[in-house]
C-alpha cells in the first residue's frame, strides 16, 4: 500500500464563473490516499459545483486538478472515470428501468473490453469478459449486502439501499477515489449510523473518499480532515475538532441566511 | 418467433427448449406448404414478419435508447432504392444488393445522427422527420437515376440456389422469417451486452450515464446507425417482394405504423415488437370497414398508450429473474 | 431580379416566423417540441376555407372564426392529451410521442373530411399588382406582410407587457416556483397553446391565400420549415423565431430561383442541420448549463 501522505487528488486555485457569478472562487484542497475528507458548507456554497468540476461536468474557468499526479481539468467525464474517480449524486440518479445488477454492470462500462464483433458473435472473449463482469457485479452487491436485490429495479428499493446501489455502481468503475454527494440525505439516524460504518469499511478496502455532507454528526465522526466552503470560497480547513470550534465556520452556518438562499437559486439556475 | 419466445418462458430446461425450437421450425417450414393457408394469408404473415423486423429496429432506438425516429421509412427507402438500383444497373444478386442497402442506410443514418446526437432527443426526432421528406424529394427529382415518380418496376425476385422466391412457393415467407430471426438474435445480443446497457442508461438518465463513463454521443450514434441499417435491410426485402418502388412506397405513414407497433407492443420489449406487428398489420385486414380510419387509429394508439400504458402491452419492468451467465455464482439469489 | 427574390422571400419568411413563434412559445413553457403544430396550421387553413366556401361571411371573418376554432382545438389537445401526462409526471418522450400522434390524427381527420386532394382557397388581399423599381409587388404580399407584422407585434406585446404574458415568462423560467407563487400553470399553458394555435391558423390562411390552395398535408413541410426557423433563432426566443423565419424564407426563395423548385423545400432542412452542427442553441440562444 502507498503511504498515507501521498496525495491522490490535489486541487489548485479552482474557480468557475457562471455569467458574472463566481460560483467557486480560488479553492485549494488536497486528499491523501486512504483518507476520508469532507467538504461542508451552507446550501449553495458551491460544493456540488466542485464535484462537477472534478468529474468533468463543468469546465473550470481557472485552476488545476491533479488526480494521481496527472492534470485532469478539461478531460471528458469518461476519461476521468477511466482514470479512477467516480461519484454519486445528491438526488439519486440510478437507471430506473434497468435492474440493480445492470446498474452495477453499467458502472463497469469503461473497463469491459469486448467490441461489437465480440458481442454479436458471442466470441470466447465476450463470454469470458461478460461472465467475469457479472460475477464481479454480484460480488460487489454481496459486499454491500445488496445481493438480495440483484434482480430488482432500483425504484422498488428502500431509499437508503438506493443510495448504496449508487455507491455500488461507483465502485464498479474500479475507482480508487469515490466522491459521495450527500449520501446521508433523507436517511433516519439509524440508517446514517449504518452508513457511517459502511463508509469506514470502504476505506479499509482501499478506497479514498471525498464527502459532501450536511449531517454534522456524520461528518465530525468520520472525517480525517474537513474543508469548509462558503460563497464559493474556502473559509476553513482542518481536523474535525478544529472545524467545530472555528469562528468563521460558525458564522457561516448561523448567520447571513438570506444571502445563502439567493446564492442557492443562482447556482441552480 | 413470437411463439418461440413465449414458449421459452414456460420451458426452462435446455432439451425442452431445443425440442420447442425444432417444433417451431418444422411448423414454420410446413405452414405455407400445408394448404391450410391461402397465398393471401402467407402474404400477411410475411408482412407481419417484415414489420416485426422494422419494429425491432425502431425499438432498439426508441425502446432501448430513448430516441424517437419518425422518419424510419426513409431508411427503408434508402435500403430499397440501393437494392433496386443496384439490381437495375448492375444486375447483382439480391443478397449482395440487400447488404449494400443495409450499409447505405447505416451510412445515411450516421450522417443524420452525427449533427444531432449531441443534442436533446427532440432535435433528432425532427431531423428524422425532415430526412424522410428529403429522401422522397431526391427520389422524385433525380429522375435520370431513380426513375422519378415512375419509380423502379418489375424488380427481380431474389433467387437462391436456382430457386426464385415467390409468395406461392413460400420463398418470401421463409426469407422473411430467416431475416427476422437473425435480426431478433442480433438485437437480443446487443441489448444483453455492454452496448445495450449503455443504450438503456442513456434512455434512463443520460447525464448519469456520462458520469459512469459512457460516451453518450457515440452510443446514440451507434444505436441510430444500427437501427437505420436494419430498416434498410427491411426496405431491401420489401421492394423485391412487391417488385415495385416509387418515392411514395416508404412514406410518412409507414414511419407512423412502425412507431405505433413499437409503442403498442412495448418499448424495450423484443416480444412486444412481434405482438405489435401481429396486431397492427392484421387489423386492417380483419376490420375492413375501418380501413378508412386506420391512420387515425394509429395516431390514437400513440396518444392513448402514452396516456394509459406508456410502456406498451409487453414493455415495462420484467417479473422474471435476470439471466446471469452460466457459471456466475449468485449466492442463492 | 435579386430584389424580387428578396421581397418574395421576406413574404414567405414573415409567415414562417408566425408559425415558428408557435413552436417557440410552447417550447418556452413546456420544453416540448410540439409536433402537432404543422397539422394545426393545416387545420386553421381548412377551417378558414370551409367557412369562406360555405357561408357568405367573407375571408376576414372566416379567418377570425378559424383563429378561434384552431386556438380552441389546440387548447383541447393540451387538455385531454398532454395535461394528464404532466399530472402523471411522465417522461418527456411521452409528450413528444403524444404530439406526434395528435399531429397524425389531425392530418388524417382533415383527409377524411376534406379528401386528400388540394382544394381552392380564395386569393387574399387581392387589389392588383404594382411595380417598385424592378420589383413586382403584389397587394397580396403587402397584406400578408402587414398582417404578420401586426400579429407578431401583438404577440410580443402580450408576452412582454400583459399580466398573462408575465405569467408565461414566469412559467418559462421555473414552473414550480411560478405555481408556488399562485400562478395557475395549467391555465398559462392552455393560453400558450391557444396563442400558438391562433397564430398558426392565421399563417395557414395567409399562405393558402397566397398560393390559393389548401391541402391536408400542407402542414408537414411548413411545420418543418418553421421549426428550422425557430431553431435557427434559438428555440424559445421570440425575436429569434422571427429572424429565423425571415432567413428561411429568403433562403427558400433564392434556392427556388437558382437551384429549381423541386428542391426548394430541402433548404430549410439543410439550414436546420447546419445550425445543429455549428450553433445548436441558435443565433440568439444562450448555452444551457445542465443541473446535476
Amino acid at each position: 500500500m502507498e503511504t498515507k501522505q501521498e496525495p491522490i487528488l490535489e486541487v489548485k486555485n479552482l474557480s468557475i464563473q457562471f455569467g458574472g457569478l463566481k460560483a467557486v472562487d480560488d479553492v485549494n484542497f488536497k486528499v491523501n490516499r486512504g483518507e476520508i475528507v469532507s467538504i461542508i458548507g451552507p446550501n449553495g456554497a458551491g460544493k456540488t459545483t466542485v464535484f462537477n468540476m472534478l468529474t468533468g461536468v463543468y469546465q473550470p474557468t481557472n485552476g488545476q486538478i491533479f488526480f494521481k499526479g496527472e492534470e485532469i481539468q478539461g478531460k471528458t467525464p469518461q476519461n476521468i472515470v477511466k482514470a479512477g474517480m467516480a461519484r454519486t449524486f445528491q438526488n439519486i440518479r440510478l437507471f430506473c428501468d434497468m435492474r440493480v445488477i445492470q446498474n452495477v454492470l453499467l458502472g463497469m462500462h469503461t473497463n469491459t473490453d469486448y467490441n461489437f464483433f465480440d458481442l454479436v458473435f458471442h466470441t470466447p472473449k465476450y463470454r469470458k469478459l461478460e461472465r467475469e463482469k457479472q460475477q464481479k457485479a454480484v460480488d460487489i452487491l454481496k459486499f454491500l449486502d445488496l445481493d438480495r436485490y440483484l434482480h430488482d429495479y432500483p425504484t422498488n428499493l428502500p431509499y437508503g439501499d438506493q443510495r448504496k446501489v449508487e455507491i455500488a455502481r461507483a465502485i464498479a468503475t474500479d475507482a480508487q477515489l469515490l466522491l459521495l454527494d450527500e449520501p446521508a440525505a433523507g436517511m433516519n439516524p439509524e440508517e446514517s449510523e449504518e452508513l457511517l460504518s459502511f463508509i469506514r469499511s470502504l476505506v479499509t478496502k482501499g478506497f479514498t473518499i471525498v464527502l459532501i455532507e450536511h449531517d454534522m454528526n456524520l461528518v465530525m465522526n468520520i472525517s480525517d480532515r474537513i474543508y469548509v466552503i462558503d460563497h464559493g470560497r474556502k473559509i476553513a480547513e482542518g481536523l474535525p475538532q478544529e472545524i467545530a470550534t472555528n469562528k468563521d465556520v460558525i458564522v457561516a452556518y448561523l448567520g447571513e441566511e438570506e444571502e445563502e438562499d439567493q446564492l442557492e437559486e443562482v447556482e441552480h439556475a | 418467433m413470437k411463439h418461440n419466445n413465449a414458449k421459452k418462458n414456460l420451458l426452462d430446461t435446455k432439451p425442452k427448449k431445443i425440442a420447442a425450437l425444432v417444433v417451431m421450425v418444422a411448423l414454420v417450414l410446413y405452414l405455407p406448404k400445408s394448404g391450410l393457408l391461402s397465398p393471401y394469408l402467407v402474404r400477411i404473415l410475411t408482412m407481419i414478419s417484415l414489420y416485426s423486423m422494422l419494429s425491432l429496429s425502431l425499438n432498439l432506438l426508441t425502446g432501448f435508447t430513448g430516441l424517437v425516429s419518425i422518419g424510419h421509412a426513409g431508411f427503408c427507402a434508402v435500403g430499397g432504392y440501393t437494392s433496386a438500383l443496384m439490381w437495375q444497373y448492375l444486375g447483382l444478386p439480391w443478397l449482395v444488393t440487400a447488404i449494400c442497402g443495409m450499409i447505405m442506410a447505416g451510412v445515411v443514418g450516421l450522417m443524420l445522427a452525427a449533427p444531432t446526437s449531441r443534442l436533446s432527443g427532440s432535435y433528432l426526432t425532427i431531423a428524422t422527420l425532415g430526412f424522410g421528406e428529403i429522401v422522397k424529394m431526391i427520389a422524385l427529382n433525380w429522375q435520370s437515376f431513380t426513375g422519378g415518380p415512375l419509380g423502379v418496376n418489375h424488380i427481380e425476385r431474389p433467387e437462391f440456389f436456382g430457386i426464385t422466391l415467390t409468395t406461392f412457393n413460400g420463398g418470401f415467407f421463409y426469407l422473411s422469417i430467416i431475416l427476422t430471426a437473425l435480426v431478433t438474435l442480433f438485437v437480443y445480443r446487443i441489448v444483453n451486452s455492454k452496448m445495450g446497457r449503455a443504450f438503456m442508461a442513456i434512455r434512463d438518465d443520460s447525464l448519469a450515464a456520462t458520469m459512469m463513463g459512457v460516451d453518450v454521443t457515440a452510443y446514440k450514434m451507434k444505436s441510430f446507425v444500427i437501427s437505420a441499417a436494419i430498416a434498410g435491410l427491411g426496405g431491401a426485402f420489401y421492394v423485391h417482394f412487391v417488385r415495385f418502388l416509387d418515392p411514395n412506397t416508404f412514406n410518412f405513414d409507414i414511419s407512423i405504423i412502425i412507431i405505433s407497433i413499437v409503442i403498442l407492443g412495448g418499448t424495450g420489449s423484443i416480444p412486444g415488437s412481434f405482438l405489435g406487428a401481429a396486431l397492427l398489420i392484421s387489423f386492417p385486414e380483419i376490420l375492413r370497414f375501418a380501413s378508412e380510419y386506420r391512420f387515425i387509429i394509429y395516431g390514437l394508439i400513440l396518444v392513448l398508450m402514452m396516456r394509459f400504458k406508456p410502456e406498451g402491452i409487453l414493455g415495462g419492468h420484467s417479473h422474471r429473474p435476470f439471466r446471469l451467465m452460466k457459471g456466475v455464482e449468485s449466492y442463492g439469489n | 431580379m435579386i430584389l424580387q427574390q428578396v421581397f418574395d422571400g421576406l413574404t414567405l419568411g414573415i409567415v414562417y416566423a408566425l408559425i415558428a413563434v408557435g413552436y417557440s412559445l410552447v417550447f418556452g413553457v413546456l420544453r416540448l417540441v410540439n409536433f402537432a403544430h404543422g397539422a394545426t396550421y393545416a387545420f386553421g387553413a381548412h377551417i378558414a376555407m370551409v367557412v369562406v366556401v360555405s357561408t357568405n361571411f367573407g375571408l376576414f371573418w372566416a379567418i377570425i372564426i378559424s383563429v378561434i376554432m384552431t386556438g380552441l382545438m389546440t387548447m383541447f389537445m393540451d387538455r385531454i392529451a398532454l395535461r394528464p401526462l404532466r399530472a402523471k409526471k411522465s417522461k418527456g418522450i411521452s409528450a413528444l410521442i403524444t404530439t406526434i400522434g395528435c399531429s397524425y390524427i389531425i392530418q388524417n381527420a382533415l383527409m377524411i373530411v376534406f379528401g386528400s386532394r388540394s382544394k381552392w382557397f380564395p386569393k387574399i388581399f387581392d387589389y392588383g399588382n404594382f411595380q417598385i423599381g424592378n420589383v413586382l409587388v403584389k397587394s397580396t404580399q403587402v397584406g400578408i406582410i402587414t398582417v404578420s407584422v401586426v400579429l407578431l407585434l401583438l404577440l410580443t406585446f402580450i408576452v412582454q407587457k400583459t399580466k398573462i404574458g408575465l405569467a408565461m415568462r414566469a412559467v418559462q423560467q421555473n414552473a414550480k416556483a411560478a405555481s408556488l407563487m399562485g400562478i395557475d400553470v395549467n391555465r398559462v399553458i392552455s393560453f400558450t397553446f391557444f396563442l400558438g394555435g391562433a397564430s398558426a391558423a392565421v399563417a395557414g390562411s395567409l399562405i393558402s391565400g397566397y398560393y390559393q390552395i389548401v391541402n391536408p398535408q400542407m402542414g408537414f413541410i411548413a411545420g418543418l420549415k418553421a421549426f428550422s426557423a425557430a431553431v435557427l433563432g434559438g428555440i424559445g426566443i421570440l425575436h429569434g423565431a422571427v429572424f429565423g423565419g425571415l432567413v428561411v424564407g429568403l433562403a427558400e426563395s433564392f434556392a427556388a430561383f437558382y437551384i429549381g423548385g423541386g428542391y426548394r423545400d430541402a433548404v430549410a432542412f439543410i439550414i436546420l442541420i447546419v445550425v445543429l452542427i455549428f450553433r445548436p442553441n441558435g443565433l440568439f440562444g444562450k448555452k444551457v448549463i445542465e443541473k446535476v
